[in-house]
């Protein structure tokens, strides 16, 4: 009978990459609250060039899969497996793009004194980075149990963001002055924010991927 | 999908060809007005099964079989006319078979055994099922040219408008396409289109991307068992049974 080996590396090599294509990521949301919070315009700059291999990688990941669906024509997990890639590369884009967004804002600011010490942003970083990892180890186990669990971990990120804005609104009310720089950090902490929701569309996709049926977290 | 009427009702079909089993307790029904796929690897039961429903294995020596299939809710191994059945249940074999006859007798064969003898309906009858069977466009300036002269892909059209000459209600293909190339194929598949709207079709496949187009219902057949039977759509996206799961993607053995 005709035999699977080859396809099934296939397969191994596209999660292989869609990791690699997570660690980019990672990196370069860790580079980008890293500027922010040591003042490293060179680190900064390095974010934003990165993003075109990311993109870049996104694409190449991209055709991989269109060749594949062309020619194995899968069916079932494969087939699944194929699609949810698809749709979790979108997210893993999406993320990189937030980082960028990151380092533009530490561009903006440069020069400029903080209005307060930068803890919960790190934290909210720290948190996003551990559920893109965990997140991208249950898709490519495909493990619904594990991707649920991570999912689980964005609300973390939902109370830190709540709470920087209401921490950022009390600084502004009290000083207009420093409404500028508090409505940057705002966006800070949202990017941060929405990347947990990124995170949470590829745990969806992993259930997708294991059961065939779509759950929302 | 919506529910449509069951056309046959299997139930705890068993098979002997002498000590050996091929079929084990199959149970299941086949909608009418639908095409029921059956897959599985060689050797599973597939063609035994589907000769059971025109009772074409009545034709082999030291077949036992118990069970009921009822057709229409008639059990057609109690009380049913074999002619009759075999009128009603037509068959389409995976090597075209045309008669060393011309086109037309091809044709007008059955419907003659069946007692029609008037000239205009038969002539009524050839074309209309070369029409149904989309082969009247290639042949209608040579009906009287033997039949075996046609092409693989063509002859298998003309077994297909053999059959439905006769006004049979089901369609039985095992392996229809298995000789032919990808555009005679896609030609006979687009037919089972079409067919399904008069007819209920039951084809025996290897072809897991065919069985995915043309197929409303699937059935997975293993060492005579019926593994797995649901919409074609679930079959292919996500199937309950993970030997169903290694069969269609390939991972069999
Ligand atoms: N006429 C026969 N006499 C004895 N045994 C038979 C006969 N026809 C089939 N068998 C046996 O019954 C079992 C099922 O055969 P069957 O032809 O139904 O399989 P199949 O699923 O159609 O296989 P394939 O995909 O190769 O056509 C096999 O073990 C086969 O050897
Ligand atoms: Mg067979």
């Amino acid at each position: 009978m005709y035999s699977r080996q080859h396809f099934d590396e296939a397969l191994d090599a596209l999660n292989q990459e869609v990791l690699t294509m997570g660690t980019l990521v990672e990196e370069a949301l860790r580079n980008a609250v890293k500027a922010l919070v040591d003042k490293d315009i060179d680190l900064a700059d390095r974010v934003i060039q990165g993003d075109t291999d990311i993109d870049r990688q996104q694409l190449d990941i991209e055709d991989t899969c269109t060749v594949l669906i062309a020619k194995e024509q899968p069916v079932a997990s494969d087939l699944r497996q194929l699609v949810a890639t698809l749709n979790v590369l979108g997210d893993l884009e999406r993320i990189g793009d937030q980082a960028v967004h990151i380092a533009e804002v530490m561009k903006r600011l440069y020069g400029e004194p903080y209005m307060k010490p930068l803890i919960d942003i790190p934290r909210m970083a720290v948190i996003a980075e551990g559920m893109i990892h965990d997140a991208l180890t249950a898709f490519v186990e495909q493990d619904p149990e594990a991707a649920r669990s991570v999912a689980g971990r964005d609300d973390q990120l939902d109370a830190l963001h709540a709470q920087v804005l209401r921490e950022l609104l009390t600084y502004m009310m009290e000083d207009p002055a420093k409404i500028s720089q508090g409505i940057n950090f705002l966006f800070l902490s949202r990017w941060l924010e929405r990347t947990g929701d990124h995170v949470t569309n590829i745990c969806e996709r992993t259930v997708f991927l294991a059961t065939g049926k779509h759950v929302t977290f | 999908m919506e529910e449509q009427p069951s056309k046959f009702r299997i139930k705890d079909l068993d098979l002997f060809y002498g000590d050996n089993q091929a079929l084990k307790d199959v149970t299941l029904e086949v909608r009418s007005h639908r095409v029921t796929a059956l897959i599985g690897p060689s050797g599973c039961g597939k063609s035994t099964f589907i000769r059971t429903l025109n009772r074409m294995n009545d034709l082999i020596d030291h077949v036992r079989i118990t069970g009921d299939v009822l057709y229409e809710g008639v059990n057609i191994y109690a009380d049913y006319d074999v002619i009759e059945l075999r009128k009603r249940i037509g068959m389409v074999f995976q090597k075209p078979n045309p008669f060393p006859m011309s086109i037309y007798e091809n044709i007008a064969y059955g419907p003659k055994i069946h007692g029609i003898t008037s000239k205009s309906l038969l002539d009524d009858l050839v074309e209309n099922s070369l029409k149904a069977a989309a082969l009247w466009e290639e042949v209608s300036d040579r009906l009287h040219k033997p039949a075996l002269g046609l092409s693989g892909g063509q002859q298998q059209r003309l077994c297909i408008a053999r059959v439905l000459a006769v006004e049979p209600d089901v369609v039985l293909m095992d392996e229809p396409t298995s000789a032919l190339d990808p555009i005679s194929t896609s030609r006979i598949e687009e037919l089972i289109f079409e067919l399904k709207k008069k007819y209920t079709i039951i084809i025996v496949t290897h072809n897991m991307q065919q069985a995915g187009r043309v197929s409303d219902t699937t059935a997975f057949f293993l060492n005579g068992v019926v593994v797995e039977y649901g919409d074609t759509e679930k079959i292919f996206f996500n199937p309950e049974d993970s030997r169903t799961e290694a069969y269609i993607s390939g991972r069999f053995g």
